[in-house]
């Protein structure tokens, strides 16, 4: 997964995650482990100095001020602010920007377009990601020919995937739309919403399938062979040792990709849509993170863009919290 | 287990073969298109076989719309984004996990922080920080009434340092790299000590070449996301010499009113996603194992 747009797609926190203890009771309660690690995520064999890992957090740390903290929580400012789109005076104004808009029609019908488009996209993709993780786990032979060609979308930019899929059902020369023509149906993207919205469902599942796959084999072939064969002894075929055991087994990491999924919806398929429709046919597929983009720098309502990203923020946060959740039981799941 | 399934086999692969077309198609329409001339790709119905015009369309493309350019933006960006992004990132993972010193932990948490929020819902601020960096300075300055820091002003608008630094910072990376070091046997840094070798050595002779199938791995990862990167550049590009690949290819996209240029398009598609397909193609190994590293 795109690492940065893998943000909120990393639950590695491991050593760092949970309950932490304060220094003395940890002393207390790790005495026994002996020699083991008296703080989390330090190496038992340590240095002990302070100039030089200020030396080597400092990159980091000040390109995180600079482009995340300092934006964040002016972010979180301008949500209770007003500003004329000349940026020339601004007004403290509390909640009027969240209260305006909750009140408008357009966002509520922004946040429905995206929790449709997010579902469907993470319908689609899961479920023909389970299809060919379960095709490919039950095939012997060309294995590794069918992963090269499945993993080819991670290559392509969503914003491709976008125009490539546009172009295809083009209603005036796309290959597709005219065999849809041909089935009689009055196929065009452009007027019709639910057509509009069906064409970047499909870009956003086609470029993200791969990514589903991926992890689906990995974890299908981490399913502990024994209990595959005990099934067999009994008599389970190979479709209903997947979905009785294999699927149960996997369910931490299906909740993982629908997380993920989800956070792929909400937010890295912006390219998708300004390539293709820009939210267009009358804000049929203007999702959330599309507006933000649109409020802020095309009608330059800044106290709007501000709220809504704080909202976006509020989603991408409880988002992670559900990954991390998930994760913690991926992690008591596995053998 | 010897079971004998010939039905359910050729089921598994036709679902698979179905799905290697529906990935195949689109991508050997985009080379087909490519390679038509104008009258050819406004016939009913268009042509499923390539035609000649691909090296001609190629150069219309590189030569119009400087695309040659804008293929080597990506590059720089895409090289700048992962060399900076792992240098800042196996250093600090190196910091949090191998030294004893104060606010360590706050450190720690203060990069893990940045996982939470991704660009896109912060992109109005994170935008006026690029256009001027010294915006913080600038409002220290208003504060403590010092003009000449008001007055401060660097801007990052078109401009390769821009479009890489705030994309550089990493959770991800850092995570990775501290959580393959807690892996790595204490005897080595012990031993390293006995011997004499300064943290710096250590991190240099020994951890270094430790790290290295990591960094491979994820330095593919790293490099096809730069190249696909796409709303930082929309925003902090307004020269079309100065954006990459990807966003180049949204002004080629034929407007309703004028004569449909798709041969030219698709032929920059394809152009476009060639050099990733290509890492994944000839990397396949390493990609596989950046990929569920980084995401697990």
């Amino acid at each position: 997964m795109p690492a940065r747009n893998n943000t909120a797609a990393l639950p590695v926190a491991a050593g760092g995650g949970g309950l932490r203890l304060r220094q003395p009771l940890r002393r207390l309660f790790l005495k026994s482990a002996g020699d083991a690690q008296s703080e989390s995520g330090l190496k038992r064999a340590h240095f002990q100095e302070w100039r030089l890992p200020f030396w080597l957090l400092a990159p980091q740390l000040f390109i995180l001020l600079l482009f995340f903290f300092i934006p964040s929580i002016r972010a979180l400012i301008q949500a209770f602010q007003l500003t004329d789109p000349f940026g020339a005076t601004t007004q403290w104004v509390g909640f009027q920007n969240f209260e305006r808009l909750f009140r408008s029609s357009v966002y509520w019908s922004s946040a429905q377009v995206t929790l449709i488009f997010t579902i469907a996209q993470n319908v689609l993709t899961l479920s023909i990601a389970l299809l060919l993780a379960f095709a490919s786990n039950h095939i012997l032979r060309g294995r590794g020919a069918y992963r090269t060609v499945l993993l080819l979308p991670y290559a392509v930019a969503p914003a491709i995937a976008g125009i490539m899929l546009a172009f295809l059902f083009n209603p005036r020369v796309g290959p597709v739309a005219h065999m849809l023509q041909g089935l009689g149906l009055d196929w065009d993207p452009n007027r019709n919403s639910w057509h509009a919205l069906s064409l970047i469902v499909m870009a956003a599942s086609w470029k993200h399938i791969c990514y589903n796959y991926i992890f689906l084999v990995a974890a299908l072939l981490s399913v502990p062979q024994s209990i595959l064969e005990s099934a067999y002894l009994d008599g389970a075929g190979p479709v209903q040792r997947f979905l009785r055991i294999s699927l149960p087994m996997i369910t931490p990491t299906l909740f993982f990709l629908i997380v993920i999924n989800f956070v792929y919806g909400l937010f890295e398929t912006f390219a998708i849509v300004d390539a293709t429709t820009r939210g267009g046919p009358a804000g049929a597929t203007s999702i959330l993170v599309y507006k933000v983009y649109q409020d802020g720098f095309v009608t330059l309502d800044l106290g709007s863009s501000a709220a809504q990203s704080v909202v976006l923020m509020a989603l991408a946060l409880l988002l992670t919290f559900a990954q991390f959740r998930f994760v913690e039981r991926r992690v008591n799941y596995s053998v | 287990m010897n079971e004998h399934t010939p039905i359910l086999d050729a089921v598994c692969h036709f679902i698979l073969l179905v799905g290697a077309a529906l990935v195949c198609l689109p991508i050997y329409f985009v080379f087909v298109t490519g390679s038509l001339s104008q009258p050819e790709i406004m016939r009913v119905p268009m042509s499923w076989l390539p035609g000649n015009q691909f090296l001609v369309n190629m150069q219309t493309v590189l030569s119009s719309a400087d695309f040659g350019r804008l293929l080597l933006n990506s590059f720089i960006i895409a090289t700048g984004i992962t060399v900076g992004k792992l240098a800042v990132s196996v250093i600090a993972a190196f910091a949090v996990t191998y030294f004893r010193f104060p606010f360590r932990m706050t450190a720690f948490w203060l990069i893990f922080m940045s996982l939470m929020l991704p660009i896109e819902v912060r992109i109005v601020p994170t935008y006026e920080s690029a256009a001027n960096v010294a915006l913080p300075l600038n409002i220290l300055g208003s504060w403590l009434g010092i003009q000449a820091l008001v007055d401060l002003d660097w801007n990052l608008v078109n401009t390769y340092s821009g479009l890489i630094l705030p994309l550089i910072a990493s959770a991800t990376a850092t995570f990775l790299f501290r959580q393959f070091f807690l892996t790595i046997p204490e005897e080595l840094c012990e031993a390293a000590r006995i011997d004499g070798a300064s943290p710096w050595q250590f991190f240099r002779l020994i951890l270094l070449p430790l790290s290295r199938s990591n960094i491979v791995a994820l330095a593919i990862i790293l490099f096809l996301m730069g190249w696909n990167q796409y709303l930082w550049p929309l925003l902090l590009t307004t020269e079309p010499a100065m954006a990459n690949a990807v966003i180049g290819l949204k002004k080629l996209m034929p407007q309703s009113d004028s004569l449909p240029t798709w041969h030219l398009l698709m032929n920059a598609a394809f152009l476009t996603m060639l050099p990733p397909t290509l890492v994944i193609l000839i990397l396949q190994r390493w990609f596989v194992k950046g990929l569920v590293d980084s995401g697990k």
